[in-house]
């Protein structure tokens, strides 16, 4: 099997108070068929045996569904591979002799916790302001209670999609969370159970992504560009939409 | 009514918000270029179409139809500069920057609209000084004898002498470049900050924003080139 010598340049940084800085790593003989996230347990298995400490980062189901891993490879989240996270990213998309750059996810609303582990609890609470429906709990209706046409179905389907990883924040100039809280107002929206509550949620959501301190689109699309589940810049084009009218139905009742 | 106040203030202060201002504003600053680009070219039609279309305008509305403009234009203007600012403030200061930096798919144009923006700004500041008060310049004694024996503006020649500087036609030149760049991602982001954009209108939207900025470019610069490469009109600098 063939081995790759890389070189990493990683973000390391005791905690959230602390400067971090860039430092140097050799990975040596790392198989091509490693992930990712595998190549960093095989550098820091030789970091904990040289006594050195590991190389924090956030990892969960190593499948790509969970959102937590939360890299920049060499300044685009989750590498420049489409459409995937970083534990789905292999080592066999790199040549031998390649300097590869490291850093966590960086935003203000997104402070590193460690190393390349940053907190995203801005999206939960993003989510809490109004990321729900509010329904009576323990029956399950029926479930042709409520007809959804199809082409609605699929477009909330393609929203309800995001997993919440944070790489369009990450990918974004400035550092915009508009994605997010489109895909996750616009899965609602699209639904028969989410009208009921759209303004309040399209208003509320916007207004805490405003506070958490993310910066504004500015229309560039590096964040649907970067989508490990490749949610469309369209829903961030509804949220508008509803905003304004939200907004204008706010002013007047 | 108080409250409807208060939902228009939480409007101006949103993000979303303010983007739609700032779209809306650029919206009215994008048709005027039209126009403005329409009028301008009737310079080619001759001294006296480009006469009356000047002093057509200085007329409508007995004179109130040119203030009504400029107070409008200069309104939409001065939200547009204001919050586009105040935008890339937050924008600026929402991260600290990546070590490793690189862009996968924004285009040139739209990493440099604020720089595109402020070059358009100094440049509209000069272009009314020069244009329109006409400071430290001798146009407003340029006059057009009429038929029967009554004068006006010269606006045609004072196009064709200002022009004939070529420092004057190459700033021209330079901020129109700019504003083609400006235009090729202000034109298509109108249409997404507004909500008007989808998967399907997506392509269509690029297209036209492009065509757009093209066809501003290639008009406006067609006059200074016209004057300063070909000579158009230099018969009135002599």
């Amino acid at each position: 099997m063939p081995l790759l010598n890389l070189t990493l340049k990683v973000w390391r940084q005791e905690n959230a108070k602390s400067e971090g800085r860039i430092e140097t790593y050799e990975a040596k003989e790392i198989p091509t068929s490693a992930s990712f996230l595998e190549m960093i347990d095989i550098v820091n298995e030789r970091l904990i045996q040289d006594g050195e400490e590991p190389i924090h980062f956030d990892h969960d189901c190593r499948e790509g569904i969970c959102g937590m891993c939360s890299m920049t490879i060499n300044g685009v989240p989750h590498s420049k591979e489409r459409g995937i996270t970083t534990c789905q990213l292999h080592m066999r998309k790199f040549s031998d002799g390649e300097t590869i750059w490291i850093e966590p996810f960086r935003a203000n609303a997104f402070p590193v916790v460690k190393d390349l582990v940053v907190n995203r609890s801005s999206f939960d609470r993003i989510i809490a302001a109004g990321g729900y429906i509010s329904v009576r709990t323990g029956s399950a209706p029926d479930a042709h209670a409520i007809q959804i046409p199809k082409p609605d179905a699929d477009a909330a389907f393609d929203a309800a999609a995001c997993i919440g990883c944070g790489a369009c924040v990450a990918a974004c100039k400035n550092a915009s969370a508009m994605l997010f809280v489109s895909a996750k107002a616009s899965h609602l929206n699209h639904l028969p159970q989410g009208q009921a509550e759209k303004d309040q949620r399209v208003l509320g959501m916007v207004r805490q992504m405003d506070e958490e301190g993310f910066g504004n689109c500015t229309n560039q699309f590096e964040c649907e560009a970067v989508c490990p589940k490749e949610i469309s810049a369209s829903h961030i084009a509804k949220l508008n939409r509803d905003y304004l009218a939200a907004s204008a139905r706010d002013s007047v009742s | 009514m108080n409250a409807s106040l208060c939902s228009m203030c939480a409007f101006a202060k949103s993000s979303i918000g303010r983007k739609i201002i700032v779209a809306v504003t650029g919206l009215a600053l994008v048709l005027f270029l039209a126009g403005h680009l329409t009028g301008n070219l009737l310079i080619f039609a001759g001294r006296d179409a480009f006469n009356d279309y000047a002093q057509f305008l200085h007329e409508v509305f007995h004179g109130a139809g040119v203030w009504i403009a400029r107070i409008g234009l200069l309104a939409c203007f001065v939200a547009h500069v204001w919050f586009t600012i105040l935008l890339t403030r937050e924008n600026k200061t929402a991260r600290k920057k990546y070590a490793h930096q690189a862009t996968v798919q924004a285009p040139k144009s739209s990493l440099i609209m604020i720089w595109s923006g402020l070059t358009i700004l100094a440049f509209i500041i000069f272009h009314l000084l020069h244009f329109t008060v006409k400071a430290g310049t001798d146009y407003a004694s340029f006059m057009q004898v009429m038929p029967d024996g009554s004068e006006r503006h010269d606006a045609w020649k004072m196009v064709i002498v200002g022009f004939s500087n070529p420092l004057v036609a190459i700033f021209y030149i330079i901020a129109m470049t700019l504003l083609c760049s400006h235009l090729s991602h202000g034109v298509a982001s109108i249409f997404q900050t507004l909500g008007l954009r989808s998967k399907k209108t997506a392509g269509p939207i690029n297209v036209l924003s492009r065509i757009y900025a093209i066809v501003i470019y290639l008009g406006f610069i067609s006059i200074p080139l016209a004057i300063l490469l070909f000579g158009f009109g230099c018969e009135a600098c002599k």
